[in-house]
């Protein structure tokens, strides 16, 4: 089993969470303190760095007009970090292709960012998340259309050697495509895509791609998964390996299951930011409308949200406690859902601090990752 | 139920009455808001009121997702129903299809009545003329939309299938309108060529596109003429009906208006 770090390097300096009606699109950002956001960047770069020391892979993201995320393009913190880092795999989870208007852009940089790295780069591709819509104002009732237009370009730009090749899409029009540099592994990076539905995982099965899922717990992460080995056995004749399926969840390891309790509280600060106008939330067309409709306004991540430890470890969401304990979490997970080796941990977020997050990190890799690495080994041997 | 078939599309909606044929092209909130005028008009008029693809119950189709298709979709619709002199009446996003039907071909149309239309811009890159409607919460868009709040439709009493249309509807709405905003860029310096009789009908409450906005689009139309009706919002054909209804027969029998 294969772990990655992950903070969404938010900025919580804000007023009280309760006072706000929206974190997404609309904060204006007269709250954000560029001083204090540099300091923040440092000390989330910083703990990447220490992965890479300690051998726990990295994991970035990107949003878009968020305190929740700060980062506005995962080239920037992927480019910083194949730079100062040099042994340990980015996970860039992603890059948002749907809302990108330049493709080809997307494969270049990446294809950089690789090439630097020296081939330790995976290449996430994520549709983003509604709240993502607006500040890309890419037509919502096309994004599934323009995500796989944009995935079929850049797979081309990426494994064409031999001169440009013209584009002329639905959405993307070129002239003559012929990225330099290509990427360092071939014939391309690793291809990761998120995904919290059955049909789309079923449909990443039979790319074989890696399927990632985030907190949608033990239950949910099941069905996504058998979704995909039913796509992938459709494809290639047989069942994907562990290592073709992520899951994201919250970590904190402290010495004791005490001493955890209190710092994990504070990553359920990204539960509590999550906060945004319904505009933003449900743009038309992002959902079918059969769903929509059916919604009528309900909440659909009521459960998910629960600002209860106890209850986030009860629903698979949560990996905290003595190291002994994170293990059996650890191990509990990977049994329930059929196997899995790749794990998403996000051990920051919100107030907590870098000492925290650092302690959490020397522990984990100390203490958990012995006992669980050995987990789902085997791997896809075709690269995929 | 299909209610048309054009180019090998088959499009629900309602085809009723005889008389001077009328095609009634429907807003964004889809045809709910002009099934009653159409109703009431097939009494005297040869009503024709497709469904645009995507809202309600009218299928998607892959292909069109501009308005200027619709634009192309109708015009070759008025060929296949072999119609002349047609008065094509456009509600809001309706209004904006009637225009571009008109830019391009008014061989079939004999006037053209536009109420509360959008699908023009006037102001520069910030201008907020046309009130962002998916910007805001979906429950206030009714409060824009109307004068008196006791025309909007009540939720409540909403069936199932009225709420699956409403989000279809919506969404479709998105498709055709998400950007450029609910305007076409090019619109404005083509109205000219729009040499039949029109009317325009607004709201002089209409909080989506106000009458200033109505005013300046009637004078981008040669001979166009603007009436605005007080009390009323986006939807004077619920707001003020027997004003509505009398100026389109007004309109339509070539009698005197009083215009703006």
């Amino acid at each position: 089993m294969k772990f990655y770090h992950f903070s969404e390097a938010p900025y919580p300096f804000l007023p009280d969470l309760a006072t706000l009606e929206s974190l997404r699109v609309d904060l204006p950002n007269s709250y954000y303190d560029p001083e204090k956001g540099a300091d923040l960047f440092h000390q989330r770069l910083d703990e990447w760095c220490l992965c890479d020391e300690l051998g726990i892979n990295i994991m970035l993201n990107e949003h878009h007009q968020t305190p929740t995320c700060v980062v506005p393009n995962i080239v920037v913190t992927g480019s910083v970090l194949a730079r100062q880092t040099k042994n340990v795999r980015i996970l860039e989870l992603g890059n948002p292709i749907a809302n990108r208007r330049d493709p080809v852009r997307v494969a270049e940089e990446t294809a950089m960012v690789d090439v630097l790295s020296r081939g330790r780069l995976d290449c996430g591709f994520v549709r983003g998340v509604p709240m993502e819509i607006a500040p890309s104002n890419q037509n919502p009732t096309q994004s599934q259309s323009r995500f796989w237009e944009a995935h079929d370009l850049i797979m081309k730009t990426w494994t064409t050697h031999d001169g440009p090749f013209r584009w002329e899409g639905k959405y993307f029009h070129y002239r003559a495509v012929n990225i330099w540099p290509r990427p360092y592994q071939q014939p391309h990076p690793p291809i990761w895509i998120t995904t919290s539905t059955l049909v789309n995982a079923e449909e990443i099965g039979r790319r074989g791609y890696v399927c990632a899922t985030f907190l949608v717990g033990f239950e949910q992460a099941k069905k996504i998964f058998d979704a995909y080995r039913k796509g992938y056995r459709e494809s290639f004749g047989c069942d994907p390996m562990p290592d073709r399926f992520a899951y994201l969840g919250f970590a904190h390891v402290a010495e004791t299951d005490e001493a955890a309790r209190e710092p994990a509280k504070k990553l359920l600060w990204y539960m509590e930011s999550g906060k945004q106008a319904p505009q933003w939330n449900a743009p038309p067309g992002y959902m079918p409308a059969e769903v929509m409709a059916a919604l009528s306004g309900k909440s659909r991540t009521a459960d998910f949200r629960r600002l209860d430890v106890d209850f986030q470890i009860g629903f698979g969401n949560f990996f905290t406690g003595n190291p002994d304990t994170v293990v059996k979490q650890i191990r509990k997970f990977h049994d329930e859902v059929g196997g899995i080796g790749n794990l998403l941990l996000m051990g920051h977020a919100g107030y907590m601090t870098h000492e925290e997050t650092s302690s959490h990190l020397k522990l984990f890799a100390k203490d958990v990752m012995p006992q669980v690495q050995g987990l789902s080994l085997p791997q896809t041997k075709a690269a995929e | 139920m299909s209610a048309f078939k054009v180019d090998g599309i088959e499009l629900t909606g309602l085809r009723s009455g005889t008389g001077v044929p009328v095609l009634m092209l429907h807003g964004a909130g889809g045809p709910r808001s002009i099934l009653a005028t159409c109703e009431r008009f097939a009494k005297s008029f040869s009503v024709i009121a497709p469904t645009h693809p995507g809202f309600a119950d009218c299928p998607e189709v892959d292909r069109l997702d501009t308005v200027d298709d619709l634009a192309y979709l109708y015009l070759d619709l008025l060929d296949s129903l072999n119609l002349h002199d047609v008065t094509v009446i456009g509600f809001s996003l309706g209004g904006w299809i009637a225009c571009e039907m008109a830019i391009k071909s008014t061989a079939r149309i004999g006037r053209i009545i536009l109420v509360d239309a959008v699908g023009v811009r006037f102001g520069g890159p910030q201008s907020t003329e046309l009130a962002d409607l998916f910007g805001i919460p979906p429950a206030q868009m009714s409060k824009l939309a109307y004068f008196d709040p006791k025309y909007a439709p009540d939720p409540a009493q909403m069936t199932d299938l009225d709420k699956l249309n409403a989000q279809r509807s919506f969404q479709a709405f998105a498709r055709y309108a998400w950007e450029p905003y609910l305007h076409n860029p090019k619109l404005r310096q083509r109205l000219h060529r729009i040499d039949k009789p029109a009317l325009l009908i607004w709201g002089k409450h209409d909080r989506i596109v106000d009458a200033d906005y109505g005013r300046k689009f009637c004078a981008a139309i040669p001979g166009a003429k603007l009436v605005v009706l007080p009390n009323v919002g986006h939807v004077p054909q619920i707001e003020a009906p027997e004003k509505f209804d009398a100026l389109v027969a007004d309109f339509i029998g070539g009698r005197a208006i009083a215009a703006e």
